[in-house]
């Protein structure tokens, strides 16, 4: 058999039908659903008279909307107190298993997935948020879809797609101290530009991408769609096998032994041919900040806001310059000296265990800087919360000024109560810093966990490498 | 979904790279629970002043655009989130088509789930309409899917690409999951065959994990 690429493998295993000139129709092995994009879903299931064909490969969560305060108080947004009933009703109805806003196992859906062993090595996984690139890390084939193909999973179990192309991303020689995986895949988008993955699955590879945790390599795979990638993926070895082994919905004694075995075979052949390569030198690489209004729009921490005169694309500096607009900022201003209202740890991308470790390791016995409106912690699920209270991390935080706060999506994508204020300014673990994604008029600069710890101390950026920390890699 | 075969409509232009779907549908109206109604919501932030009073420098709200049901885009329309609240909303405010140089991904998808013709053409064919629009007040454009072909009253003549499995759905409006359910027994084929592959995708005892909540 030729050599094939990872993706290639997982896409094979999995087609039910293919016929030229149609998309193929491949099954789909996890289902994740959250209260944001399936009440529709569930709705159009029941007009048309169909049922949940696999409601034991269906997991539902409540994520985007729940509060991050106090979850026994009533539900006063209306609006998301309706998603969540209906969630709660079509759950029941379907007998698909819920972690509602109560379960000790809940959290961010792109978090208590792997947390919980439900997304593995070799599947597909599909859910209506486009993070769902996040599970890649473990080897899996993993994509957002939107809310018509929830409908159609929900009753086929099953997506018609299009084979996507390959590309390549590698990161070579060993990650240098002070960068993360964030700044790592901050860079790649910034190198590609956000539509740079347009048609394509990453594969990243390399020895930086190797020396990641599995936490690093869920942030990386977690930003693919930011990069215009449908998804990412890291082929799974003996640090993915020890991550899964004795989580709750993994194969247990000889079946994990099974499972692994076949794992294994989840890599790229030699020889396989990739549609595309890029390639970084970690070496080279810095903690970075996003200056503007995508992610695509980023530089070092030692860099400068950029002046749109510098891009030669006329395209480009049209939106350098509507972006500069809206983000209050002027050419040439060192990325340094700019302040920040509110700090955000948390989201999908950076709110597991090892990111608040991190960020506690920067802070433990300071403060806050008293210019700052607000800082938060938002772990990324139940699980994390208690973990890292376990581990004292909760006082830490909060001695420092932070609040501490219960898992969900929170100031991510500022659903609930947790938003900036318009005009207001940012330094954010999340994922997209778009127009208003932080609510209207905010101005949202995407960093590491370590970087946002760093910032609230000083109330501006700051480059961590400079704060000589121990134990922080 | 309704069928698309040839639509000619008013032009508006939206002379923006990147318009991303948090854009089109922010955070707050993902809330509703309907496929309906979000026309009233398309482009918000830019499209409102406080209290939902119409901001009469962006682009939709001049008078001249009133009505228009073609949208002219430029690179990378409908980035960012999944959101298919965005296609919705394209679709309730009166767009049917779309003619942008490129799409991303999972909004170019989205699209032809709700029947919108997403059209793509050249960028230098794109400065071509943007140019007709601004010149030309009025200016209409007739969009043929089944000729794949975009025309208007100047001679213009532009023949665009699309897959042909999607044009034939949108021509017919055929229902995703009908299509797909024509081959349940191979589905069924295809469950069968792994059930002894545990570690693909395994049946779970949800019931042992019930204590864990």
């Amino acid at each position: 058999m030729a050599p094939r690429t990872l993706f290639e493998k997982i896409w094979e295993a999995h087609l039910v039908h293919e016929e030229p000139g149609q998309p193929s129709i491949i099954y789909i092995d996890r289902h994740l659903v959250h209260e944001g994009t399936s009440p529709q879903a569930f709705a159009g299931l029941k007009a048309a008279g169909r049922t949940v064909r696999r409601p034991d490969l269906t997991f539902a969560v409540m994520d985007h909307s729940v509060s991050t305060k106090n979850r026994l108080l009533p539900v006063v947004d209306d609006d998301a107190r309706g998603q969540f009933d209906a969630l709660e009703r079509n759950c029941a109805e379907f007998g698909v298993h819920l972690f509602d806003m109560h379960s000790k196992n809940q959290g961010i859906v792109h978090v208590i997935g792997p947390e919980l062993g439900i997304t593995q090595p070799g599947q597909t996984i599909v859910c209506g948020d486009s993070h769902t690139s996040t599970h890649g890390a473990l080897g899996a084939l993993a994509f957002g879809i939107g809310t018509s193909e929830i409908e159609h999973v929900l009753a086929t179990q099953c997506l018609s797609q299009f084979k996507s192309k390959t590309m390549k991303v590698e990161i070579r020689g060993p990650r240098p101290a002070g960068v993360m995986a964030k700044d790592i895949i901050l860079a790649v988008i910034g190198k590609i530009g956000i539509a740079g993955g347009t048609g394509y699955v990453f594969e990243y590879v390399g020895e930086a991408v190797r020396g990641l945790s599995m936490e690093g390599r869920m942030t990386m795979c977690n930003m693919s769609i930011e990069g215009g990638a449908r998804a990412g993926m890291v082929a799974p070895d003996e640090t993915t096998f020890a991550y899964l082994e004795g989580r709750p919905f993994v194969p247990h004694g000889k079946d994990f032994q099974v499972a692994v075995d076949y794992w294994k075979t989840l890599a790229t052949d030699h020889g396989a041919k990739y549609d595309n390569t890029i390639t970084l030198e970690a070496a080279e690489l810095a903690p970075m900040v996003t200056w503007g209004t995508n992610p695509g729009m980023v530089t070092r921490v030692t860099g400068s806001v950029p002046d749109p005169n510098s891009f030669s694309d006329p395209v480009d500096r049209k939106a350098a310059e509507r972006a500069l607009e809206y983000m209050a900022l002027r050419p040439g201003t060192p990325i340094e000296d700019i302040s920040i209202d509110r700090v955000f740890i948390g989201s999908c991308t950076n709110s597991r265990i090892e990111d608040l470790r991190a960020a506690s390791k920067v802070v433990a016995g300071k403060h806050v800087a008293k210019s700052l409106k607000q800082a938060l912690v938002v772990p990324g699920s139940r699980r994390v919360k208690a973990e890292a209270e376990k581990e004292g991390l909760d006082a830490i935080f909060r001695d420092a000024g932070f609040e501490w706060r219960d898992a969900g999506c929170s100031m991510c994508i500022a659903m609930n109560d947790d938003v900036l204020l318009p005009g207001e300014r940012s330094a954010s673990t999340s994922n997209r810093n778009f127009e208003g994604r932080q609510g209207k008029g905010s101005r949202t600069h995407l960093v590491s966990p370590v970087m946002a710890a760093a910032a609230a101390l000083e109330g501006h950026f700051v480059d961590v490498r400079k704060l000589n920390l121990q134990g922080v890699e | 979904m309704e069928p698309f075969t040839k639509h000619t409509g008013l032009v508006a232009p939206m002379d923006r790279v990147n318009v991303d779907t948090d854009q089109m549908v922010p955070k707050q109206f993902l809330k509703l629970q309907t496929r309906k109604g979000y026309g009233r919501i398309l482009f918000y932030d830019w499209r409102y002043h406080d209290g939902e009073k119409p901001n009469a420098e962006f682009v939709l709200n001049h008078p001249r655009y009133a009505g228009a049901s073609v949208l002219l885009a430029r690179a990378n329309f409908g980035c960012g989130s999944s959101r298919e609240h965005a296609p919705w909303a394209i679709l309730d405010y009166g767009f049917r088509a779309i003619l942008a140089p490129s799409y991303a991904d999972i909004f170019y998808n989205n699209c032809f789930k709700n029947g919108i013709l997403p059209v793509m053409l050249t960028n230098e064919q794109m400065d071509e309409l943007f140019r007709r629009v601004e010149d030309k007040e009025g200016y209409r454009l007739t969009v043929d899917l089944a000729n794949q072909v975009v025309t208007d009253d100047f001679g213009l003549n532009f023949a665009f690409d699309i897959d042909s499995f999607r044009r034939e759905c949108l021509l017919n409006g055929w229902d995703d999951i009908g299509l797909t359910l024509r081959h349940q027994h191979k589905i069924a084929s295809f469950e069968e065959a792994k059930v002894h592959a545990p570690h693909m995708h395994v049946a779970v005892d949800v019931k042992h994990h019930h204590e864990q909540n």
